[in-house]
């Protein structure tokens, strides 16, 4: 049998790089996408010397959803397994200040995903076989105050997943939703607020045993399940007065 | 709040005797290195990597910290050459796992695993083969320093820049990447032959006979010895040992300290026995055996967070390099000194050293170096001050990478390449942007009146 190929999408953030190192190490090759090119370049060397197997570097924008059409035409044929590990976070109170950056939120994490995803769908059906998983958050299982503008960009991003995954499922492809909690991650570094914070090597980990499983829906740690059953069911006369 | 993408965070030399609050921002890639840069205000900033670092080397409190911890890519390796390229915040640890099964090692390494391959260019450490290897600096091809501006550049040997970030403490900017040349070993393992020596002579004398037969020497020193049996200890040497059959490797299990222990458990008398029966441990006639490199060069990394054993308070280390010439009897009166005083010293480390280091700052040079730790108790900043009277009587020099409390003044005499390192800095770092305590304390950065 051939060596899987994992793509990862948003492949410059700590995660991604974790994500490669690992897979790679498990004798996977790799193509990574994102936007810094240069940066690329210098952890297709690591996970190169590390691992052995081939990595490549693509382009890849997230954002701009006019570009992807040719990016997945592009891609090499045969059986892919993507992780999809772009975002972005501003601070609610940022949103706040300067409502226009609630856009760039939703054009990653909601418009991004599920542009690239969709065009990605009719050659993941075709082979047959593979994994997607799709970095997701917790925070978009109910919006709270102090998160709603990134909250619901991932809510959105869940709902299409859930049909993503009953559309591909008959293919033999799986497609796992996973939802961290605090990740120590460049995105998260410094904010206030984190607690139970995870490495992205764990996350990583996780994300690959995930993906061998096929596991459908993934809280990561799986603590956070409990922690997001037990908000979910807090009844909204009372959610609205606590300041979550 | 700190501004994002910057964190507020209490940060401590090894020792734990120097602490310092710093804005620490980690960046993730080469960009965000100048970005970190540009933010540094009038308080200045420091890189901050394995915080192994015994004092105050890389700490600034109130001012800023670059933490480099990912930036840990490998970016080139070459089999042929042994030329690695990596990123600054690689560990020896890193390469360790990687590497030695491949049959290559770091050509100097510390004696923590868990120090990055940055933070020993910018300290110019060395290693239980200084005699025949040098120090770390001497094995790098290139550095690729970002200026206080910004600015990214590849320095080499020949550049007065590149003595001057050898050894250079942090303060001529942001170690980004370096090329080191890799050392081929035929096994994981050492020949190691241990040997006990009942005074300083016969200390002095076996580490002679070492330096010339061994590629690697060291020895402990009991430092609560005294009178006729001042100077006693274990003398270690070592070299590569060829592949045997059969040979097998399993990373050895890490413990860690969970909490810091009460300051009184490290005593005179717990101290003294526990170096009574270390000594013994070596039979009298002395030993051979196998050991693995990972045991070997990093001892005491299989206990994870050892400096919580001196409790709360932290300890010191104290290392110096005394000449040659002076070495024996400067030896012996640090000696006294220390066990006079009963300071507690278990950590105590005596070898040879017989290159100079390539950085204007770098700790080398022909001689002995004698490594002592104390706990942080009520005496100990005099016992420190009469050993740095010692060291300067005898033409040594104090260990900045370990060192806390040296002044500014003796650290001037220790270290003549002072006035071209203060040069260099005029002219890379004009605006002064880099900072740390250990340079306020030191005034190096204050030009001589």
């Amino acid at each position: 049998m051939s060596r899987p190929i994992w793509l990862v999408l948003g492949a410059s953030s700590s995660i991604a790089r974790a994500f490669a190192r690992l897979a790679a190490e498990q004798d996977a090759d790799i193509i990574l996408a994102g936007r810094d090119l240069q940066d690329m370049e210098r952890s297709a060397a690591d996970i190169r010397i590390r691992g052995g197997g081939q990595v490549e570097v693509r382009p890849f924008d997230a954002v701009d959803r006019a570009s992807h059409s040719a990016f997945v035409e592009a891609l090499p044929p045969g059986r892919l397994n993507i992780f999809l590990c772009f975002g972005l976070l501003y601070p609610q109170e940022a949103i706040e200040r300067d409502p226009s950056l609630a856009e760039p939120v939703i054009a990653a994490n909601y418009l991004g995903a599920v542009s690239v995803l969709s065009r990605l769908a009719p050659r993941l059906a075709e082979a047959g076989a593979g994994a997607v998983v799709v970095l997701s958050s917790v925070a978009g299982d109910r919006g709270r105050p102090s998160n709603y503008v990134y909250g619901s960009s991932k809510a959105g991003l869940n709902a299409y997943l859930q049909g993503f995954r009953a559309k591909l499922a008959p293919h033999g492809v799986s497609v796992t939703t996973v939802k961290p909690g605090f990740l120590d991650t460049a995105m998260t570094f410094g904010l206030p607020g984190m607690f139970l914070v995870a490495s992205p090597e764990a996350c990583a980990r996780a994300c690959l045993a995930y993906a061998a499983k096929g596991r459908e829906v993934a809280y990561f740690p799986a603590f956070w399940w409990l922690i997001m059953t037990i908000i979910k069911a807090i009844p909204e006369p009372i959610f609205k007065k606590l300041k979550l | 709040m700190a501004e994002a993408g910057w964190r507020h965070q209490a940060f401590a030399g090894w020792g734990r005797v120097a602490r310092a609050e710093m804005d620490a921002a980690r960046p993730e890639r080469v960009a965000d290195v100048a970005r970190a840069l540009a933010a540094a205000g009038p308080e200045g900033i420091i890189a901050y990597a394995g915080g192994r670092s015994y004092g105050d080397a890389a700490l600034n409190a109130g001012g800023r910290a670059i933490l480099t911890s990912r930036l840990d890519r490998l970016l080139e390796f070459d089999p042929a050459s042994g030329m690695l390229e990596a990123e600054a915040g690689v560990t020896f640890d890193d390469l360790r796992r990687l590497f030695l099964p491949r049959g290559f090692l770091a050509p100097v390494t510390p004696g923590t695993a868990f120090a990055t391959l940055g933070g020993a260019f910018a300290n110019d450490v060395h290693g239980k083969n200084q005699d025949q290897a040098g120090n770390f600096g001497a094995h790098v091809a290139w550095v690729d320093l970002m200026f206080p501006s910004g600015e990214l550049r590849r320095i080499t040997p020949e550049d007065r820049l590149f003595r001057a970030t050898a050894g250079g403490l942090g303060l001529t900017g942001i170690i980004v990447a370096l090329s080191l040349r890799m050392t081929r070993v035929p096994s994981r393992f050492v020949e190691l032959q241990e040997r006990r020596v009942a005074d300083l002579d016969e200390f002095v004398a076996a580490l002679e006979e070492a330096r010339s037969k061994s590629h690697y020497s060291v020895g402990w020193v009991d430092a609560l010895a005294r009178g006729r049996t001042l100077g006693r200890g274990i003398v270690e040497s070592a070299d590569p040992a060829p592949l045997e059959n059969g040979d097998s490797f399993k990373e050895p299990r890490r413990r860690s300290v969970p909490l810091d222990l009460p300051g009184i458990v490290l005593n005179p008398l717990s101290v003294g026995l526990f170096n009574a029966l270390y000594w013994r441990r070596v039979p009298a006639a002395g030993r051979r055996r196998r050991v693995t490199l990972d045991k070997f060069l990093y001892p005491l990394d299989s206990i994870t967070g050892w400096n919580r054993l001196y409790g709360r308070r932290g300890f010191h280390q104290f290392q110096c390099l005394l000449p040659e010439e002076a070495s024996h009897h400067g030896l012996r009166a640090i000696l006294e000194t220390c066990a006079n005083s009963r300071a507690a010293s278990f950590l105590a480390v005596l070898k040879t050293m017989g290159r100079d280091g390539v950085g204007l700052l770098s700790f080398g040079g022909r001689g002995h170096t004698l490594a002592l730790d104390f706990p942080a108790t009520s005496g100990v900043d005099e016992l420190l001050l009469r050993l740095e009277r010692l060291v300067l009587d005898h033409g040594g020099k104090i260990y900045l990478a370990k060192d806390a409390r040296l002044s500014p003044t003796s650290f001037a005499s220790m270290y003549p390449g002072l006035g071209e390192f203060r040069d260099v800095l005029a002219a890379v770092d004009p605006a002064s942007r880099m900072a740390s305590d250990l340079a306020r304390r030191l005034e190096i950065k204050v030009g001589p009146p």
